[in-house]
């Protein structure tokens, strides 16, 4: 227990701290310890989790399921605050931010962190709520940071349709009490996640299935999928490029757990009615449907930062379409999609950002000849962009193999239409990545420094996922199968 | 099925009280002054919280004089106050806002209401409580809540709508459920502070940028951009 609740309150902590540090050369260091010792903290709790042992009770839970995102969720908050130091300062001395702004960035940034270990680790679905709002609350001004009118612009969209989104998933949860009140003895604990996922077989069906929809459409939003996406291109393109990194690799994930959570709540709730399958062929429609849109958005994208954002509308799409097949061999793949797509995805927006501050600008069409200019950069963006389009060797192409697979098994004709969104995505972001990599770089470009260390640790991870899954881990999340679905891997 | 008539007179009381803050979620929607729209939510707030007290002294759970309070203090005081400061600090106190088709959004916030009883209709018909009614309005409320962020340009007028959706979601906890549990509400109470915090310091952002709180001139994200 003491592991989770250092793993939980250091970054909350750590914000606090933050918040009334004055002097901003410490200010980043301080980020990264802080980063550093939550992570250290995480890998306690996993170790402790591995063996056997049970966090249970009634306001925390884990188990195989999220330990893992905890693991991931902090080991990227650390990597990212390693990049975010050096790079942040560069902001703050081009003049973009002010030194308070600078103050509330790296406060908030721990806050955000607070808030999603929180959402991951509660037993609560009504602190489930809370603390994804939080973290809404917590990046909101951070999208806005630069001050610039497109940065407001797309802080404005992201507070109100996340919080619209938001406040539906509210009247859901509040249906799942009212169901639960009828099913349970003890009225006080209807919104335990343990205890109705115990009873859910109780649970009135009626309601369930009205508070999923509530609650597939508010944590959905979150989630990007489509017609809810609005707001995450605009927030991923104009805030800060960490923030970008933290939105698409962590924020994306926990929005996606809470909605599996509740699939399982609706699912056991359902399961003796005449559609079991209703919460399932809900994300499958939503998950295909973002997958394919989001692939053909790629192709007119002009904002680097915009283009990569698509790409994560597009993978959420994929792993929300999986979980709603169900099935143990579903399942698994997309568990293992979450974690590539965000090693990977962070990765991608860390190298995008150094890139960025090469060209001096986000626009796709004056990013040119990276490789020249800054072979690092170049090369990172190269190899991140293979990796995420599921080129083997890399992990994602495992995962995605194994999802495809899961799809001819279960619903054969989709294969069709997962293939080809596939492929319009691989051509949408290859036919905007060679100019940018292979290109001529204009008079005068030069190199800027650039930390490549978390770049490549991130893509070397997804490499190693990809050539072989270390036993650890295969076990962990054959685990977390088993508690999603009921049944284990044949 | 029982009839109104035959409940007791503290759900009778319920009833009313929750058909006003409908009422009052329809006059916000159609208010085009800004000052008196903030009091149109301050109505509503209090409304609310008297539904809650009502609810409270039927069931006999104490926690939820705790949530009446705080709605009141947090709904009917310090948001309305707040946005009152904000008003008159943008000197927005005279601004009317010409809201295009009214008759069309009125009509529009019917049929939500309408829509709401029929996505209810399962639940009432599973008899639980006699305050089911309240949660179709609830939900009502909640949709009215959008309607008008949809329907309304100035940033304030949005701010509002996404407050009485807050409104409407207390309103069908308690109703539904006699209150979250303690430690949920008073967690959502935080959350709305703080949103309204970030609301307030948006506004100014906002203006600074465009020199103005209408919405509709942020435009310039799209994906038809052409530059």
């Amino acid at each position: 227990m003491s592991a989770l609740l250092l793993t939980v309150f250091i970054p909350l902590l750590g914000g606090l701290l933050l918040a009334v540090l004055a002097s901003l050369s410490v200010g980043g260091w301080v980020n990264l310890g802080v980063s550093a010792a939550s992570f250290a903290a995480s890998v306690w709790l996993a170790a402790g989790v591995l063996d056997g042992e049970l966090v249970t009770g009634a306001t925390f839970h884990v188990d195989a399921f999220n330990v893992y995102l905890v693991v991931l969720t902090t080991f990227v908050g650390l990597t990212t605050a390693i990049f975010s130091r050096p790079y942040m300062a560069h902001v703050c001395q081009s003049g973009r931010v002010p030194r308070r702004g600078l103050r509330l960035y790296h406060a908030m940034y721990q806050a955000f962190m607070f808030t999603m270990l929180l959402a991951l680790t509660t037993n609560n679905l009504g602190i489930l709520w809370v603390s994804v709002e939080g973290a809404t609350l917590a990046t909101v001004l951070l999208v806005s940071l630069y001050r610039t009118p497109e940065a407001v612009e797309a802080a404005w969209k992201y507070f109100i349709l996340c919080g619209v989104g938001i406040a539906l998933a509210l009247f859901g949860t509040v249906l799942v009490f009212f169901a639960a009140q009828r099913a349970l003895s003890d009225p006080n604990a209807g919104l335990t996640w343990t205890v109705l996922y115990g009873a859910s077989p109780d649970l009135n069906p009626t309601v369930m299935s009205i508070a999923f929809v509530f609650l597939l459409v508010g944590y959905g939003t979150k989630v990007g999928l489509v017609p809810l996406h609005h707001w995450l291109p605009d927030a991923h393109s104009e805030g800060p490029t960490p923030m970008s990194a933290m939105l698409s690799g962590l924020l994306l994930n926990v929005a996606l757990y809470s909605v599996v959570r509740l699939k399982m709540l609706a699912d056991g709730a359902l399961a003796a009615t005449q559609r079991p399958q209703l919460a399932g062929h809900l994300l499958m429609g939503f998950g295909l449907l973002s997958f394919l849109v989001a692939g053909l958005f790629l192709h007119r994208q002009r904002d680097i930062k915009r283009m990569f954002s698509y790409s994560s509308i597009e993978h959420m799409g994929l792993m929300t379409f999986a979980f709603g097949i169900g099935g143990a061999l579903a399942t698994f793949g997309a568990l293992l999609h979450m974690l590539v797509h965000s090693l990977t995805k962070s990765a991608i927006f860390v190298t995008v950002g150094h890139a960025t501050h090469v060209a001096g600008t986000q626009s796709i069409e004056r990013i040119r000849g990276l490789i020249r200019t800054q072979p690092a950069v170049g090369w990172g963006l190269l190899v991140g962009v293979v990796a995420i389009a599921g080129f083997p060797p890399f992990g994602v192409f495992t995962s995605e193999f194994l999802l495809l697979s899961a799809t001819m098994h279960s619903w054969p004709a989709l294969t069709v239409a997962l293939l080809a969104g596939l492929a319009v995505a691989f051509a949408g972001l290859f036919r905007h990545l060679h100019p940018m990599v292979y290109g001529v770089a204009p008079e005068g470009q030069q190199p800027v420094r650039a930390n490549m260390l978390p770049v490549a640790a991130h893509l070397l991870l997804v490499l190693w996922l990809g050539l072989a899954i270390p036993g650890f881990l295969s076990q962990w999340l054959s685990q977390a199968t088993v508690l999603i679905t009921g049944e284990s891997l044949p | 099925m029982t009839t109104i008539a035959q409940l007791s007179l503290l759900q009778q009381a319920v009833f009313v009280l929750a058909a006003l803050v409908l009422f009052a979620s329809f006059s916000l929607l159609a208010q085009v002054r800004l000052t008196s729209a903030i009091h149109a939510f301050a109505w509503q707030g209090a409304l609310v919280a008297a539904v809650t007290t009502l609810v409270a002294v039927g069931s006999g759970v104490h926690h939820l004089y705790l949530s009446a309070g705080m709605t009141f203090v947090l709904k009917a005081l310090l948001i309305p106050w707040m946005l009152h400061r904000m008003v008159r600090r943008l000197r927005l106190g005279r601004h009317v806002e010409a809201i295009t088709h009214p008759a069309l959004v009125i009509m529009a916030g019917a049929s939500l209401v309408v829509f709401s009883y029929w996505v209810a209709l399962p639940i009432e018909r599973l008899h639980f409580v006699a305050t089911r009614n309240v949660v179709a309005v609830s939900l009502a409320v909640v949709l009215l809540g959008l309607l008008m962020m949809v329907a309304r340009k100035q940033a304030v007028a949005q701010v509002l709508g996404f407050m009485s959706m807050e409104n409407g979601l207390f309103l069908a906890a308690v109703a539904a459920t006699r209150g979250m549990p303690l430690v949920v509400e008073l967690g959502v109470a935080f959350d709305v502070l703080v949103a309204m915090v970030l609301f307030g310091v948006f506004f100014l952002q906002i203006r600074e940028s465009i020199d103005s709180l209408d919405v509709d001139r942020l435009n310039r994200l799209s994906e038809s951009e052409e530059s």
